[in-house]
């Protein structure tokens, strides 16, 4: 088992708590399975580029930062990016902590709207654990207000914080509005050798996603490479790998 | 934000996604700051592939930091075939890309003018409504 990156620093009222989503991320990225594939698509040299659109807490960046050699083979850099300032800065602080500046750069963690501000075509690994409960949208004219004022009166604060933190959870129809505005941009953002991971809950109805990806212009695969969840219940889990088809 | 950052970002707006003058982004009244990381000469060797060698060239340069050579290095430059041990260019990419950071100021778009500010290290790439 490869140590949990520290979060004990960070804001549980405004920031998402690692929990079981967060968990299954770092079990099925470190899996012998998943590091074997990941050892053997990553044999060239070329440092790869792992991306982790909406970080959160960090805990997922940080785990694949300080732990780079085990489950890549090989040194990578690291980026984040979260809608939510006060996530960016916590989740640097966890990657800081977790690596405590020995293994390979970590970047930064920029304050943007998941990919929109990454060049085409230079992430080698794309992690996304995104707000996929099916609840209705914060609204985002309110956003720059909150995102960037601190001093609020304690109930504009309180609203403040539910705004935040729906923004990490809900997804509006089916769970996928966030996920769909997600996948459009993953052709564009992906290197050609490039692998995304995201996570899905039964209500996103997964098996049909996976099918409408592998219908994407250029030939695309989806596969399901991690689950949690064994009952029936409706926040059953699932991670899904999706990179082009290899033709050999 | 590490310099390095740059190689891989652009500006947030859609319609200068395709244009040239959109990359790198121009840092301006930038705020840097030197934080000394353990050299790693096999990351330095395996991302000299992948960086845009103008683009970085050229920020050495509006930072006013040493000057980086006009073509990029091969991977044989990094490593004295000799004595085994990195050689300066090695040592001036580290000290760019990995040990120095914009902790304040604006990364600003060559194509469209837009400033996106940098505080406290973070880079706010966040459009209002109507530029999105």
């Amino acid at each position: 088992m490869l140590p949990t990156p520290d979060t004990s620093h960070v804001d549980y009222d405004q920031i998402y708590e690692p929990a079981e989503d967060s968990y299954l991320l770092l079990d099925t990225l470190s899996s012998s399975s998943e590091t074997a594939f990941l050892h053997s698509h990553f044999r060239s040299h070329h440092a790869p580029l792992a991306v982790e659109v909406g970080t959160g807490s960090g805990v997922v960046l940080a785990f694949l930062a300080a732990n780079s050699t085990t489950i890549f083979n090989r040194s990578i850099c690291t980026l984040g990016t979260d809608l939510n300032r006060r996530a960016c800065i916590a989740a640097s602080k966890t990657v800081h902590k977790a690596c405590d500046n020995k293994a390979a750069p970590f970047l930064t963690v920029a304050n943007a709207d998941l990919t929109s501000a990454l060049k085409d075509g230079e992430v080698d690994v794309l992690v996304f654990n995104p707000p996929y409960v099916p609840a209705e949208l914060p609204d985002l004219s309110l956003h720059a207000k909150y995102n960037t004022a601190d001093t609020l009166s304690s109930s504009e604060a309180f609203d403040r914080d539910s705004h935040l933190l729906a923004l990490s959870y809900a997804g509006g129809v089916d769970g996928m509005e966030v996920t769909e505005r997600l996948l459009d941009d993953i052709p564009r953002v992906l290197s050609p050798r490039g692998v995304a991971y995201v996570l899905f809950c039964a209500q996103n109805k997964p098996e049909e996603i996976k099918s409408r990806i592998r219908q994407w212009p250029g030939g695309w695969d989806a596969e399901t490479v991690g689950s949690s969840g064994k009952k029936a219940g409706w926040e059953k889990l699932c991670i899904v790998r999706i990179m082009k088809a290899t033709t050999n | 934000m590490k310099l390095l950052t740059l190689n891989f970002l652009t500006c947030a707006r859609k319609a200068c996604k395709q244009e040239p003058s959109a990359f790198p982004l121009h840092p301006r009244e930038a705020e840097l700051e030197r934080v000394e990381m353990e050299l790693n000469p096999e990351f330095l060797v395996n991302v000299l592939p992948r960086l845009e060698w103008k683009a970085i060239r050229s920020l050495g340069e509006e930072l006013g930091l040493p000057t980086l050579p006009e073509t990029a290095p091969e991977e044989s430059d990094l490593m004295d075939a000799t004595t085994k041990e990195p050689t300066q260019t090695l040592r001036d990419l580290h000290a760019l890309l990995v040990e120095t950071s914009v902790s304040n100021g604006k990364l600003v778009c060559g194509h469209c003018g837009h400033e996106y500010a940098v505080k406290e290290g973070i880079a706010n790439f966040l459009l209002p409504s109507h530029l999105v």
